[in-house]
């Protein structure tokens, strides 16, 4: 045991005495949420829209003019009909319309309440959502002003239609993408960096010949990734709970436990490409094609993987990530408690248990 | 301690063979040296005996143990200390040495006596990273934590490569101190001079032993009487001693050229090597004889 603590504590000094390593621990994660939370949420400036006006009375022209002044808008046409609409969405020439029913006006001043529909191109959801947003803020402050000088207010509901991806998947909860990345890069990289190291710097070859055995060289090595990767979990957690006001609605006992089961999944995945590789450079090139393109692209983090073609959605299953992402959205988003997410959890258990289980049948006592 | 029978190893299916058919025993207590140029198959005759590889053919025990079966054995009770620098160089001296104490079940202070002779000339500095130390000190570290687990046979490749003379020097002081603490050593070197230090050599090339025995014993071996021969124009010496009918045995030794004269006395030998260089119209020539070393030995074995 005295062995085993005096090993941790000589990986924790490697890693606190290397720069790199501090700064892709430490770093990454930092940069990911803020490249992420605010560069990707970029400001709208004039965005194409079309008004199809049916009412042209005084109360639509208003709002027209106020958001053809705003400079979020740029009005391309100001009467249009619904097919040219659809052609102009499809084609891409417009990001936005509102339509303005017959009788607006009457409607609104007769029996207090008028619609608007809304529709935007939500192909890009975080995009649409932004749009939305400014107009109903608008209509909103011509209601206000309104309201000002009668006694009954009146009231103008926008009808929101999100065209093309109507439940804004892949939208701004992003937060449970970055985790499954950063996770994934801190555990298998760097358990695999470390391990193939000691291979290169030969010290491997004197650990051999120690009465230390090798099993515990390698627990050792994963022992303080496991820790560093939950300090991770929590700076990102606490991160978007207070920059991006994203808070944790399920439990945070839950949300750690299930973190601590995908680090230990990562952990086996870097543990074997260790044993696998003789060079650090080779061991960061399979993790980084081998596990971030993957992750990237099938755990439903960038792309839905609803969308994708069969074969690629049974290829998405292996990937670990895909499970985590479902699981710390269940959490942190929905709220949801550990009975809804038991299938995920036991894949993940099964995927850490299959790459312990080889790594442990294939790791080599002696020099290859 | 160390008894090895007939063992081989091939490398890439066969394809290089490494060590051939090599059998030597050591004695509890000895300093025994594996002599031999880079490529002689020393490291896997040592990776052989410390567990990490396993033989193609033959066997071997240390301290009693088999490589094969009793590895574990062997692990705990060995000191190893490979080729290439292997301590961690980002982690100090003292704590490179009490990592090694820890990870061996023991402590520097309870075989600090064993190290101190050494230690105290590196302590100065245990504050600082083993990556920045100079060649010697590693060296010297990397003996500390061989040493710190109270081995009963200490393997050393190659511990002087890449040493200054001074060091080197120093440090074969150190094994002798360390021969006369009971911890038998077995050290292998491509330097021939150090070769007179050990016990007994072991002349290895190509991954064979061409010849076992104490240091002394192969120089007076030597089969015939040697002579040191110089003149101004050495590239031409050479060349005159190649192509003499019948030639010399020749080869350039440092700045002299040995030539081998055997069944003639000394003044016939000298006389007979003047007059060829004199009649080749080569001057300020120089003949003398000289007693052979272990390089010397180990050219004619490589030659016969």
């Amino acid at each position: 045991m005295k062995q085993f603590i005096t090993f941790v504590k000589k990986e924790f000094y490697h890693v606190l005495r290397d720069r790199r390593t501090l700064l892709i621990l430490f770093g990454m994660p930092l940069a990911q949420i803020v490249i992420f939370g605010f560069a990707l949420t970029n400001e709208v400036k004039n965005a194409r829209i079309v008004i199809v006006d049916h009412a042209k009375d005084d109360a639509s022209r208003s709002i027209i003019d106020r958001i053809g002044a705003s400079n979020f808008f740029e009005i391309r046409e100001d009467v249009m009909d619904r097919n040219r609409m659809e052609t102009a969405f499809k084609e891409g020439k417009i990001k936005l319309a509102i339509l303005f029913p017959a009788n607006f006006q009457r409607d609104l001043f007769h029996q207090n309440h008028a619609p608007i529909q809304v529709i935007a191109d939500a192909s890009d959801p975080n995009y649409a959502t932004t749009l939305t947003n400014y107009v109903s803020s608008i209509i909103q402050d011509y209601q206000t002003e309104l309201n000002e000088t009668v006694a009954l207010p009146y009231r103008i509901t926008p009808q929101l239609r999100m065209l093309y991806n109507p439940q804004l998947k892949g939208a701004p909860n992003f937060v449970p993408g970055v985790m499954a990345l950063v996770l994934m890069l801190v555990s298998v990289m760097m358990t695999a960096i470390s391990i193939v190291r000691e291979k290169e710097t030969g010290t491997l070859e004197i650990l051999l010949v120690s009465p230390f055995k090798p099993v515990w060289v390698i627990l050792s090595k994963a022992v303080p990734y496991l820790i560093l990767s939950l300090v991770n979990v929590l700076s990102i957690v606490l991160m978007s709970v207070f920059v991006l006001q994203l808070p944790v609605e399920g439990s945070w006992l839950l949300l750690f436990a299930e973190s601590t089961l995908f680090i230990v999944t990562c952990l086996t995945l870097g543990i074997f490409i260790s044993i696998k590789t003789k060079s650090q450079q080779v061991a960061m090139l399979i993790s980084l094609m081998g596990m971030l393109l993957p992750t990237m692209m099938f755990s439903g983090f960038m792309f839905p993987i609803e969308n994708m073609p069969v074969p690629l959605q049974i290829i998405s299953n292996v990937v670990p990530a895909k499970w985590f992402y479902i699981i710390v959205k269940s959490i942190m988003i929905k709220g949801v408690g550990f009975a809804a997410i038991w299938k995920e959890t036991l894949i993940l258990l099964g995927i850490a248990l299959f790459f312990f289980v080889i790594s442990l049948r294939s790791f080599k006592i002696r020099l290859e | 301690m160390v008894n090895v029978n007939n063992i081989s190893k091939t490398y890439n299916k066969g394809a290089v063979k490494a060590v051939n058919d090599v059998s030597f025993s050591v004695e509890k207590g000895e300093l025994f040296g594996l002599i031999g140029p880079d490529g002689a198959g020393k490291s896997s005759i040592f990776r052989i005996l410390t567990t990490l590889l396993l033989p193609d053919s033959g066997g071997a025990t240390v301290a009693g143990y088999d490589v094969v079966k009793d590895y574990r054995q062997i692990r705990s009770s060995v000191g190893y200390m490979p080729g290439r620098f292997s301590l961690y160089p980002d982690l100090s001296i003292e704590e490179n040495l009490h990592f090694f104490a820890t990870v061996f079940n023991t402590t520097v202070a309870e075989n600090y006596h064993l190290i101190e002779d050494i230690y105290v000339q590196i302590e100065p500095f245990k504050k600082r990273r083993a990556g920045k130390l100079s060649g010697g000190m590693k060296q010297k570290l990397a003996l500390c934590c061989a040493l710190i687990h109270k081995p009963t046979v200490l393997f050393l490749d190659e511990p002087t490569t890449g040493v200054d003379p001074v060091s080197r020097k120093e440090f074969w002081e150190m094994l002798k101190r360390l021969k006369q603490q009971g911890i038998t050593i077995v050290v292998s070197t491509p330097y021939m001079d150090e070769a007179t230090r050990c016990d007994r050599i072991a002349l290895i090339q190509g991954g064979s032993i061409l010849s076992i025995n104490p240091p002394q014993q192969i120089v007076t071996a030597y089969p015939s009487p040697l002579y040191a021969v110089k003149a101004t124009d050495m590239p031409r010496v050479i060349h005159v001693l190649a192509t003499h009918q019948p030639p010399f045995n020749s080869y350039l030794f440092g700045e002299y050229i040995h030539v081998d004269m055997p069944g003639m006395g000394d003044q016939e030998a000298v006389q007979v090597l003047t007059d060829v260089l004199a009649k080749a119209g080569l001057d300020g020539i120089e003949v003398n004889p000289v007693t052979p070393t272990i390089e010397d030995c180990f050219i004619k074995l490589l030659t016969t």
